[in-house]
């Protein structure tokens, strides 16, 4: 994509389907990989979809663009991951995002929280970003080469979505009462969900070396939010952790609504392409 | 105030350079000298287009979290995400000539500010995206196009970044016109009727018919218009006749006819008392549009004063550490 | 003068942005946007003026702190280097066809 016309490059439409390294060039996952692969496309899907409802609402045009801009690498990532999920079953991305109903969905609970306000937005941008940079980085050396190429783009990107978040969570907490207030609040009501995203599971225990065991990605996690927090002068949230269930299928009450208003459109007009 | 007889001098001499400046086809920059109605004229003409951008993201933005595949959902995230940048190049064009984008912004949440009235249309199917980017964005790149030459430099520049960023626009919509006129009966259906219902408010966006039209004339001699409402609306129409066929759909207007003689098309009759009412705040979605804009810069007060307090605030003790 | 824009009034300042599109240019005026400070106005410079990947290198200056010339005096400020041909090379003609020079 390094080909410009004049002072900025133009894009068109087919710049915007995926990159030939990213779909996996043939490689068909085996199961694990695939539900591996799942869980991890179905993140992205589902944070994607939440950020989109920001885009028009943002506090400033220019947070409408950043919000935007994190939303497009998320659903960048989402497609390829959930492209190369598919080839285990012959299913493709739109298939697995439009058909599959909600305990079929391997998403955690931390990407199912409302976006609420800018505030709640921000915080759980904040952890989610803090443990994708760790995973993305782990997932780089993968001997799956499908996922090490997914992972390798996706590092670079979500670590920009970290900084953004972070620079956030230091402006709210270091500016009025009120927005330290509300930051202060919102990363309590979040924090309950970081512990699934470390939880090792049969799964997980099955691809060594395919894939780092989330355990072991806690502690790289913990300092990034420590310092950031430090920084903010926050504390870490003392609060007991909720029992996520959303790597087998459980979910809060919140996804079925959310999974209500992204399908609707494709599941009332079954075989059309769109 | 009082006008010394040397500023009145100083005025002349800037009338003069100014008005050789555009009967050169040069550009104004922003400190030139310019009359008092060149610069409103301006202010009012670029705020408007950027409102019209800014408010133009919310009948797209309604689809994004619903988009029928994930593909659709990442062009439509970025189209919407393209406007707001448009909307900010041209609040900052705007803003060279001395408003500031929080007045702007005022203006247009009080409602006391006009948008192109074709954002005050509903957008109650996914064939609204096909729509809105071939016809809505058809039109408005037919009068952009010619604006990259407007006589204002930010302007003109603004305009230039815009027109290259949308060349996508519009060919997107008509892709998604295109899979839907070419699926299932019901998605032809869906298409057919969301050109019905765009096409003639689409038409109206290139304004009044040149002769009921007050502005054209200055803005067209100050080199800011550079061609006629109606000289536009038939380019536009022109282009669209093989869209049309390309598409497979009907072209709502059953007048439309091409006259040899003159080499243009002559168009059934436009209801402009439909385009009057719209304009005048009395569409289907006036009131909706700046509710949203407004909620969404009350909602947003709290983090942009924090941001702004946290400047004061680093700044204040950067010159303590000093 | 100041530099055009800048109202001084708005809660977010307003930022000039300049983009380096590729190693060994120059950077070059893309536009201007708000941001409450210098690090939020390079990420915002990010993300909007680089989007299409337009840029590897950006800086931001508040437009507050530009200076212009002043237009109005552009005939005495711009008029000096007008009589001063010699400083372009075409001014010198004896060399006309004699390689390398």
């Amino acid at each position: 994509m390094s080909e410009h016309s004049g002072a900025h490059g133009d894009v068109s439409v087919d710049e915007l389907t995926l990159a030939e390294e990213l779909l996996g060039s043939g490689t068909t996952a085996t199961p694990p990989v695939a539900e591996y692969a799942m869980r991890l496309g179905d993140d992205a899907l589902i944070l994607s979809q939440q950020l989109g409802g920001w885009i028009s609402r943002a506090p400033e045009l220019e947070e409408d663009l950043a919000l935007g801009n994190i939303a497009l690498d998320l659903i960048g990532h989402a497609r390829a991951l959930l492209r190369y999920a598919g080839t285990a079953s012959d299913r493709s991305e739109d298939d697995l995002a439009f058909w599959r109903d909600e305990p079929e969905f391997r998403s955690c609970w931390l990407v199912e929280q409302p976006n609420g306000h800018f505030g709640d937005t921000i915080a759980r941008q904040f952890l989610f970003s803090a443990y994708q940079v760790e995973l993305y980085q782990a997932l780089a050396t993968s001997t799956d080469p499908s996922l090490g190429a997914i992972a390798g783009k996706a590092e670079r990107e979500v670590a920009y979505h970290l900084d953004h978040a972070a620079q956030w969570m230091l402006r709210l907490a270091g500016g009025t009462e009120e927005s330290r207030g509300r930051i202060t609040v919102s990363l309590g009501d979040l924090y309950p969900y970081v512990d699934e995203l470390f939880e090792d599971d049969e799964l997980t225990d099955r691809l060594a070396g395919v894939a780092p065991r989330p355990s072991s990605l806690r502690a790289g996690f913990d300092r990034t939010v420590a310092s950031v927090l430090a920084e903010a002068d926050l504390e870490t949230p003392a609060v007991k952790p909720a029992r996520g269930d959303g790597r087998r299928g459980g979910h809060t009450a919140s996804m079925g609504y959310l999974l209500a208003e992204m399908q609707w459109l494709a599941r009332r007009h079954p075989g059309a392409t769109w | 105030m009082v006008t010394t007889t040397a500023e009145l001098a100083e005025d002349e001499d800037g009338r003069a350079r100014f008005d050789a400046l555009i009967a050169a086809d040069q550009r104004i920059e922003p400190r030139d000298w310019m009359p008092d109605k060149y610069r409103r004229t301006l202010v009012r003409q670029i705020s408007q287009h950027a409102h019209s951008e800014i408010i133009g993201m919310q009948p797209e933005a309604n689809w994004i979290t619903r988009a029928p595949s994930l593909k659709r959902k990442a062009i439509l995230m970025a189209k919407v995400q393209d406007e707001a940048g448009h909307g900010l190049y041209l609040y900052a064009a705007a803003q060279t000539l001395g408003i500031s984008r929080e007045e702007m912004t005022a203006q247009l949440i009080e409602g006391r500010a006009r948008y192109s009235s074709i954002f005050n249309y509903h957008t109650p199917t996914w064939a609204d995206m096909g729509a809105i980017g071939w016809l809505v964005d058809g039109a408005a790149i037919c009068n952009q196009v010619p604006l990259c030459r407007a006589s204002y430099g930010p302007y003109g520049r603004a305009m230039v970044r815009i027109c290259k960023e949308e060349s996508f626009h519009q060919r997107q919509g008509f892709e998604i016109l295109y899979e839907l006129s070419h699926g299932t009966p019901e998605q032809k259906q869906m298409a057919q009727d969301a050109v019905d219902r765009w096409y003639w408010p689409s038409l109206m966006m290139f304004g009044p018919s040149d002769d009921a039209s007050p502005n054209s004339a200055q803005s067209m001699a100050w080199n800011i218009k550079r061609f006629s409402n109606d000289e536009l609306r038939q380019r536009f129409v022109g282009m669209c006749v093989p869209q049309f066929e390309a598409l497979g759909l009907e072209c709502p207007d059953k007048d439309l006819r091409y006259d040899e003689e003159t080499g243009t098309w002559i168009t059934g009759e436009i209801d402009w008392d439909e385009f009057a009412a719209v304009l005048d705040g009395r569409g289907p979605a006036n009131a909706a549009r700046l509710r949203h804009r407004r909620e969404a810069h009350d909602d947003g007060a709290w983090v942009r004063e924090a941001a702004a307090e946290y400047a004061r605030k680093q700044h204040d003790s950067e010159r303590v550490a000093v | 003068m100041p530099t055009p824009g800048e109202t001084g009034t708005e809660a977010w300042p307003l930022w000039e942005v300049f983009v380096r599109a590729n190693r060994g240019l120059s950077h070059v005026h893309a536009g201007s946007l708000h941001a409450p400070d210098e690090a939020m106005a390079l990420r915002n410079a990010r993300d909007l003026y680089t989007r299409r990947s337009e840029g590897v290198s950006i800086w931001v200056v508040p437009a507050a702190a530009i200076t212009t010339s002043d237009p109005d005096a552009k005939g005495a400020f711009f008029e000096s280097p007008a009589g001063k041909n010699y400083r372009h090379a075409v001014y010198y003609t004896r060399a006309e066809g004699v390689k390398h020079l």
